[in-house]
């Protein structure tokens, strides 16, 4: 299988040295790509399960934990880095039909908090497509004020899905109902309910469909010791494992991890406001507090996700705050 | 006549202060086994026990307290945390750090907690 050079400027191609070449790349600030190989699932796919697919033509971006609120080192002001973050979109040369966002919008899930990031996100003047993250349902009535301002349209605890250019979007929750983590891992749940509903909401649809899944904490388990996993993921992915493109986007762990698993392609975002630790590599995953300032940004980004210029599944670009 | 004039002030407040004080020393003639069990109520709203949060951990993980003592959460971390019982009996909203959360503990019993925020952070507290 022959694979394809990155589309946006990656230097690196499919093998997995030029993919560690990329991620070497994110500590020196340079604006880098990760769309070679990894995310590009055509090149995984094979040229017959690609041609098969629904032709698209978009291009959206992902933001994510924004965290308006958080005062702290390493960045007592992630309204500043959010705005930068924006003011990067505003910049490129192919304007996204849309942003969204995976969570996080807010530190404390207080409205000044998310009047606050709205405010500084409509600047992008485009649509955006929110779901939360745990921090933006952790006041006292669990998520109800998230709810009550973002969750008109949704199912059951906010999900929803929506079509853009041929492309099957899909917002799952995993921020309720975490699961205490006595005898078990304490890790996320998307529950009975929201999982009957995905599978019909995709049940009827050609496989040829791409397939986007946003969700805040991750949809396979990176580090059981920190919660990052979703308990009941591997339910959701069966539903979705018959398409040809599913290209699944959280934030939650504030870094760029990245899976493969047939034809789904499982992608972490970094954050706009703070970094989290490798796992394992602190005692806790709270904010790398000893990060410099003058380092900070190359620790935070926005992603592009284009469908425009590749034949099946999307290419991701990364680009950090820094430039 | 200034003088004098605050002397006589000092009298006036120092009287009723003695009034006062007679009144409750009758009070609690009259009613000893009311004043009793307040002394008891006033004691048990006393007696507290902090439990520390810092890096993603609470500090003592378990503990035993007796009824009727307030237990304080207080938020040393640089990331917000929630106390949650299993069961739902109670729950924090989000504590920012330094923030504290305090809850009296009246019935004696087993009590599973964990951060709803980052649910591998557990606790437990026995009520005596």
């Amino acid at each position: 299988m022959k694979s394809e050079q990155s589309p946006s400027g990656g230097a690196a191609g499919t093998s997995r040295r030029g993919l560690l070449k990329c991620m070497a790349w994110a500590g020196t600030g340079v604006v880098w790509s990760l769309s070679g190989g990894v995310p590009r699932t055509i090149g995984l796919l094979g040229s017959a399960a690609a041609a098969e697919m629904a032709p698209s033509d978009l291009t959206f971006v992902q933001i994510s934990d924004s965290h308006i609120g958080f005062h702290l080192p390493p960045n007592p002001d992630p309204t500043a880095t959010l705005a930068e973050a924006i003011a990067k979109i505003k910049a490129m040369p192919v304007p996204p039909a849309f942003l969204v966002h995976t969570g996080d919008i807010s530190h404390l899930s207080k409205e000044e908090q998310w009047d606050t990031a709205e405010q500084v996100i409509r600047g992008a003047n485009k649509q955006v497509f929110y779901i939360p993250g745990e921090h933006d349902v952790a006041d006292a009535d669990n998520g109800k004020a998230y709810l009550a301002r973002f969750g008109k349209n949704t199912q059951g605890k906010g999900w929803y899905s929506f079509d853009m250019a041929g492309v099957h979007f899909v917002a799952l929750i995993n921020v309720f109902n975490f699961q205490p983590g006595f005898k078990s891992a304490g890790l996320a749940v998307l529950g009975d309910d929201q999982l009957e509903w995905l599978e019909k909401d995709v049940a009827g649809r050609p496989s040829s469909t791409p397939i986007v899944v946003l969700a805040h904490l991750p949809l396979w388990t990176i580090y059981e010791q920190w919660g990052w996993g979703t308990s009941d993921a591997g339910r959701a992915l069966g539903y979705l494992k018959r398409f040809g493109s599913v290209t699944v986007l959280n934030g939650h762990i504030h870094q760029i991890i990245q899976k493969v698993e047939g034809n789904v392609t499982l992608h972490t975002a970094a954050s706009t406001a703070f970094p989290q630790p490798a796992p394992g590599t602190a005692p806790a995953p709270g904010p790398m507090k000893e990060v410099p300032a003058a380092e900070l940004r190359k620790y935070l980004g926005v992603r592009t996700v284009d469908y425009a210029r590749s034949k099946g599944g999307p290419a991701l670009t990364d680009s950090t705050l820094v430039g | 006549m200034r003088t004098i004039r605050s002397l006589s002030e000092w009298r006036l407040r120092l009287g009723l202060i003695l009034g006062g004080l007679g009144m409750a020393a009758l009070l609690a003639a009259a009613l000893p086994a009311i004043d009793a069990g307040a002394a008891a109520v006033a004691a048990a709203a006393a007696r507290t026990a902090t439990i520390q949060i810092d890096n993603f951990r609470f500090t003592p993980p378990d503990l035993t307290v007796a009824a009727g003592t307030t237990v304080i959460w207080k938020n040393r971390d640089d990331s917000p945390h929630r106390v949650a019982d299993k069961n739902g009996t109670f729950a924090s909203a989000a504590l920012d750090t330094d923030d504290s959360y305090s809850r009296s503990f009246a019935t004696p019993g087993i009590y599973h907690y964990f951060c709803s925020i980052h649910p591998y952070m557990v606790g437990t507290i026995v009520v005596k």
